[in-house]
């Protein structure tokens, strides 16, 4: 067994029986390190402020139309020092990849390179209007042409699209290209079909995009069912929308098989590419019939979630779609100099499904992932995806004796590892096991999900963690798991040593508090 | 590799412990079709820290930067100075490298971050509840249409000509699919907003109205004769607001009727960022309309000891739960972003929104009077914020932006590059103004202005 | 005064031509605490088996089917307020809505008291 932690410190933190911290209580409510922290609206003031502003002069011109904002706005201000004080307070009470594991399956929560955060940042990149001048921004549009190439040689596919705002607008994106295909040439399909592992931002695209959803089931051994969907391609499926690798963490096998029978039919494939991280620069979707995968920056290439976004999703596209993708693209011309086609009607491309936002995409993503692919080349990013699967495996195997692996005989894992609740003991449950998970330091894995396992979890360590890392976490999650196992019921309270135990839900829904209210004055 | 913590040994042992010889075990469900035989050809090798930062700073240093010469562009993104600390902040990796807050007892950081941001972000707009951000002011402004057809039941959206035309163009990309009828138009060229031509398309199946403010020509509409001919016809007033500093000095959308308030909220702590990652707001003034909206909200709530707390909340709503039944596919927020604002909103405080908005309009006035002044150009607007529409007098303005930028002045957004190719808009300039912007700044583009003109 | 249950759940009590729906305890006990509920317009048409409802508890969105066609005459206000009364009294306070009965053939299908314990005991 490894040691839980190399220095052989242990908190001796006694828990007493209503599930408290020992010692006295204090009068702030703050513990040492852990302090609390109210809302602005509670510390700040309408008349305080931390900029130093020209006063209004009262006697300005103003030609403002007569609608000047005469009532309170509400908004309080605060000093830099207490700014700073408030939001550094606030991010301890935060989990990120920065303080450690963050085993989150799907998510792919790996180390954020600094450089990619200086590069972003600087002038020419960060300080540039969107609608300058063509002339003064060539640099930027390289970038976006260069990140575009690295892209479509990554996947192996010629057409790409790079405005898409996350994972999800990806998907609207290649769907709709999908949509605008079958349009094209007069083909009015109406059927989408989606595996039931799969995550719910795919049904929801697609019955967006004004198709009917209908379900494939798995296999036993977690993957999507090729005889299945076989027996449902018609003439009016439109597209499949598959995760490859999927969302038990298992690579479809059978893929190039499906997208050679949807392609008889005169269907797309369309692949979530949420899980590109573990096989990119070792497989090119490309060479399994793939139409169109959006790739998530964020994911794949390292650019930091930032506590839910901003991400980036640009869209890949085969020979059958590109013409199709949306507007604006950034062309390289015979003078070596780029251009950016945004206008519809003039120079357009013809075919386009038009514009998805406004401007041309997360640029402050794409200087952050192409430093990343810079970083680590061609060899480095398969080394990236053979690290990530190896050890995504070997938390497979180090825990497959002690918790329900439903795929384990279904071959090696890809890049995450999946396990159910089976044979928890006294009530206990997945949610339980992440909130003691938590106690231990960790950040929980996914949980419950994918639907088509039982209290799932999902693993997935990626590359960036060193076995060290991993073999701590390995001995952490398997003395929760034998909590479970023997039905420990202290885990139902847990966590008992993070910033807050468990939150009432049900209470925040049933009666939604959603903005901050002004207390009643006193009378 | 210096992302990459394991060593050879480390990976014989590990794959010793999963049965394994060699990695490419591990991808033998691979088929062979898809089996590379080695790094990628077409792509370069690994690089040092030193090379990936020469290699992109050669390609920032051939941009020019807006800090580095007279800087006047806006139509929907707008350079202002943001304080030293917002960029502190959201670089601490508590913030930075942190996920969605699903798991509320380590994010009460995250958390409650978003829920001063959404009370920021209503009070702003002057609406009951906002939500924990969209992508974009654009992406925010086709999900206000979607929401106000769930409302309505009705299926019309009639777009004011006045409207950013990206924002247009993504509505209509978005309502090809969904099979809503859009009724959009062309901006009129004249002093006043066309309140009476926007009223009269209104009909009896109209979902929203939507209405940009200040609008893209810089002019200030009434929204509450918009707000109340909407209301008499049954449908829900959509404002769209691309600079949220404006909303310092004038009234706010919720105040004067609006039902949903979206838009961008990059002026406030993100910077220009050549288009993204930006930041859509979202709100509405009834909380009645909550359960139809898109995207994520944060509520109040107490945990087990009684604590307040904060989590995400009526995720019903959502993709993940409701899957093909969602109000929206959205899966993220512009979470970072959404703190930049936070952050930089907190700093500037009543006061400071109110001072900023002051100093913007102030030197806006100073610069529409003096490029009012050269020969041949004229002042559309009669109200301003802090961008008016310039009229050259038959000039091509796309034209003379490039031949300013040639003069190293970034002179404004000509509207034919917003609107290619359409008669009677070719000779309008947009020019924005913002605490920024100084006097001298003002004079130079007068100055090189009026010899492009001659 | 006669009630039905189907096997999506809902009950049925049919006085003269009117009907009141709700969810059992049954189904109030399988989606944990109700937060909301989304209830149809009154005058509206619903048809039998068709979606005439939405329960949400915090991490699900259930739908609610009409039991037989006909329309809406009225629905619990007092839910709005107050969801939790789906958990406590989900058979009494916590009905859903009421209908006009539009063919009583339709109510042939579905189970009585007995008939719908022995179907839940074998789920």
């Amino acid at each position: 067994m490894n040691a839980p932690n190399k220095s052989g410190w242990k908190p001796e933190m006694q828990v007493s029986e209503d599930g408290l911290h020992n010692g006295p209580s204090t009068t702030t409510g703050n513990r040492a390190l852990m302090l609390e922290e109210p809302l602005i609206f509670e510390i700040g003031h309408p008349e305080t402020t931390g900029v130093d502003l020209p006063e209004i002069d009262p006697d300005a011109p103003n030609r403002l139309g007569g609608f000047d904002r005469s009532d309170p706005i509400g908004l309080v201000g605060l000093t830099e020092p207490e700014t700073v004080r408030h939001y550094t307070r606030l991010s301890r009470q935060n989990y990120g990849i920065d303080l450690g594991f963050f085993p989150l399956g799907s998510c792919t929560m790996k180390h954020n390179p600094r450089l990619n955060e200086k590069v972003a940042r600087l002038p020419g990149f960060a300080d540039i209007h969107p609608l300058a001048p063509q002339q003064s921004v060539q640099g930027a549009l390289q970038v976006i042409h260069e990140l575009g190439d690295w892209l479509m040689k990554l996947t192996g596919m010629p057409g790409v699209a790079m405005s898409p705002k996350a994972g999800a607008h990806g998907e609207l994106c290649g769907i709709l290209a999908i949509r605008a295909a079958h349009t094209a040439r007069g083909d009015a399909r109406q059927v989408v079909l989606v595996p039931e592992s799969a995550h719910g931002t795919n049904p929801a695209t697609a019955a967006f995009a004004g198709y009917k959803v209908e379900d494939i089931p798995a296999t036993p051994e977690g993957r999507v069912d090729l005889e299945a969907i076989k027996a449902r391609l018609a003439p009016d499926v439109a597209a499949v929308m598959i995760t490859n690798p999927n969302t038990c963490g298992l690579f479809e096998k059978d893929f190039r098989e499906i997208a050679d029978a949807v392609h008889a039919v005169g269907g797309y494939v369309y692949c979530d590419g949420a899980n590109f991280n573990a096989i990119v620069g070792r497989v090119r979707p490309g060479d399994l019939g793939v139409d169109a995968m959006h790739i998530n920056l964020h994911k794949t290439f390292s650019t930091p979630h930032g506590g839910g976004g901003p991400g980036s999703g640009p869209v890949v596209f085969s020979e059958a779609l590109k013409d199709f993708a949306p507007l604006p693209v950034v062309r390289k011309t015979a003078d070596d100099s780029y251009e950016l086609v945004e206008e519809e009607g003039r120079k357009h491309r013809g075919q386009s499904f038009g514009r998805m936002t406004a401007f041309h995409g997360q640029m402050g993503m794409f200087t952050r992932a192409l430093t990343y692919m810079l970083s680590h080349g061609a060899d480095g990013l398969k080394q990236v995806a053979e690290d990530a699967v190896l050890n995504a495996n070997y938390v497979l195997r180090s825990l497959e004796d002690i918790l329900h692996a439903p795929f384990a005989d279904s071959g090696p894992c890809m890049h995450e590892a999946l396990f159910g609740d089976k044979d928890f003991g006294g009530g206990l449950s997945t949610l339980d096991l992440a909130k003691a998970l938590i106690d231990e330091g960790y950040h929980p894995m996914t949980v419950y999900f994918p639907l088509v396992v039982h209290g799932a979890m999902l693993v997935e360590p990626t590359e960036t963690e060193s076995k060290a890392s991993i073999d701590q976490f390995i001995t952490a999650f398997r003395s929760v798991t034998e909590r479970a196992l023997a039905g420990d019921e202290s885990m139902k309270q847990a966590p008992y040593y993070a910033p807050r135990r468990r939150l009432d839900e049900t209470q925040a829904a049933r009666k939604p508090k959603l903005a901050w209210q002004d207390p009643e004055p006193s009378a | 590799m210096r992302y990459l913590p394991l060593t050879d040994t480390d990976r014989a042992d590990m794959l010793a412990k999963i049965g394994a010889n060699l990695i490419d075990d591990l991808f033998v469900d691979v088929p062979a079709v898809a089996q590379l035989d080695g790094p990628i050809r077409e792509l370069p090798m690994h690089a040092s820290e030193m090379a990936v930062e020469r290699h992109m700073k050669a390609r920032a240093n051939k941009n020019l930067a807006a800090g580095d010469a007279p800087f006047f562009l806006g139509a929907g993104a707008y350079r202002h100075h943001v304080p030293a600390s917002v960029d502190t902040v959201i670089q601490r990796g508590e913030f930075l490298t942190a996920y969605t807050p699903y798991q509320p007892e380590i994010a009460q950081g995250t958390l409650q971050m978003l829920f001063e941001f959404q009370s920021q972000v209503a009070r702003l707009y002057g609406c009951a509840v906002a939500n924990a951000s969209m992508y974009d002011g654009s992406t925010a402004c086709w999900e206000a249409v979607a929401m106000a057809g769930r409302v309505t039941r009705c299926h019309r959206a009639v777009l004011s000509g006045a409207l950013h035309p990206h924002y247009s163009q993504v509505v209509k990309t978005m309502a090809q699919f969904t099979g809503d009828t859009i009724a959009d138009a062309m901006p009129a060229i004249q002093t006043e907003p066309d309140n009476a031509g926007l009223i009269s398309r209104i009909d009896d199946d109209t979902a929203c109205v939507v209405v940009q403010y200040p609008d893209i020509l810089g002019r200030i509409p009434d929204l509450t004769e918009l707000a109340d001919a909407a209301h008499a016809k049954g449908a829900l007033l959509v404002v769209v607001n691309t600079e949220p500093v404006a909303l310092g000095a004038i009234k706010s959308p919720g105040e004067m009727g609006a039902d949903i308030v979206v838009g961008e909220g990059q002026s406030i702590g993100v910077g220009l960022q050549f288009g993204g990652p930006y930041l859509g707001l979202f709100a509405v003034r009834d909380p009645k309309h909550v359960r139809q909206m898109p995207g994520r909200l944060c509520g109040e709530t107490t945990d087990a000891e009684g604590k307040r707390g904060f989590v995400l909340t009526l995720s019903t709503r959502e993709q993940h739960i409701r899957r093909e039944k969602a109000t929206s596919n959205i899966c993220t927020n512009s979470g970072l972003c959404a703190l930049a604002f936070n952050v930089h909103m907190t700093l500037l405080g009543e006061k400071g929104l109110r001072e900023l908005a002051a100093e913007n309009h102030r030197l806006a006035c100073i610069a529409a009077d003096r490029l009012e002044k050269i020969p041949g150009v004229s002042l559309l607007n009669s109200a301003f914020f802090n961008e008016f529409t310039l009229q050259l007098g038959g000039n091509p303005a796309r034209e003379v932006v490039r031949s300013l930028a040639d003069l190293g002045v970034l002179g404004g957004v000509s509207l034919d590059r917003l609107y290619p190719g359409v008669a009677g808009l070719e000779d309008a300039l947009l020019v924005a103004v913002t605490e920024t912007t100084t006097e001298e700044d003002i004079e130079t583009l007068a100055k090189e202005l009026e010899g492009v003109l001659s | 005064m006669p009630r039905y249950f189907t096997d999506e759940h809902e009950w049925i009590d049919v006085e003269g031509e009117t009907a009141t729906v709700g969810i059992t305890d049954y189904a109030q006990e399988q989606l944990g605490d109700i937060v909301f509920v989304e209830l149809p317009d009154v005058g509206a048409m619903v048809d039998k088996g068709g979606e005439a409802a939405v329960v949400e508890s915090v991490k699900a969105a259930s739908d609610v089917y009409a039991p037989i066609t006909g329309e809406v005459t009225e629905t619990n206000s007092s839910l709005e307020d107050e969801p939790a009364l789906v958990n406590t009294s989900p058979e009494e306070e916590g009905w859903f809505f009421r209908l006009t009965i539009s063919d009583t053939g339709e109510l042939e299908g579905l189970m009585d008291d007995k008939g719908y314990k022995t179907f839940v005991d074998s789920l």
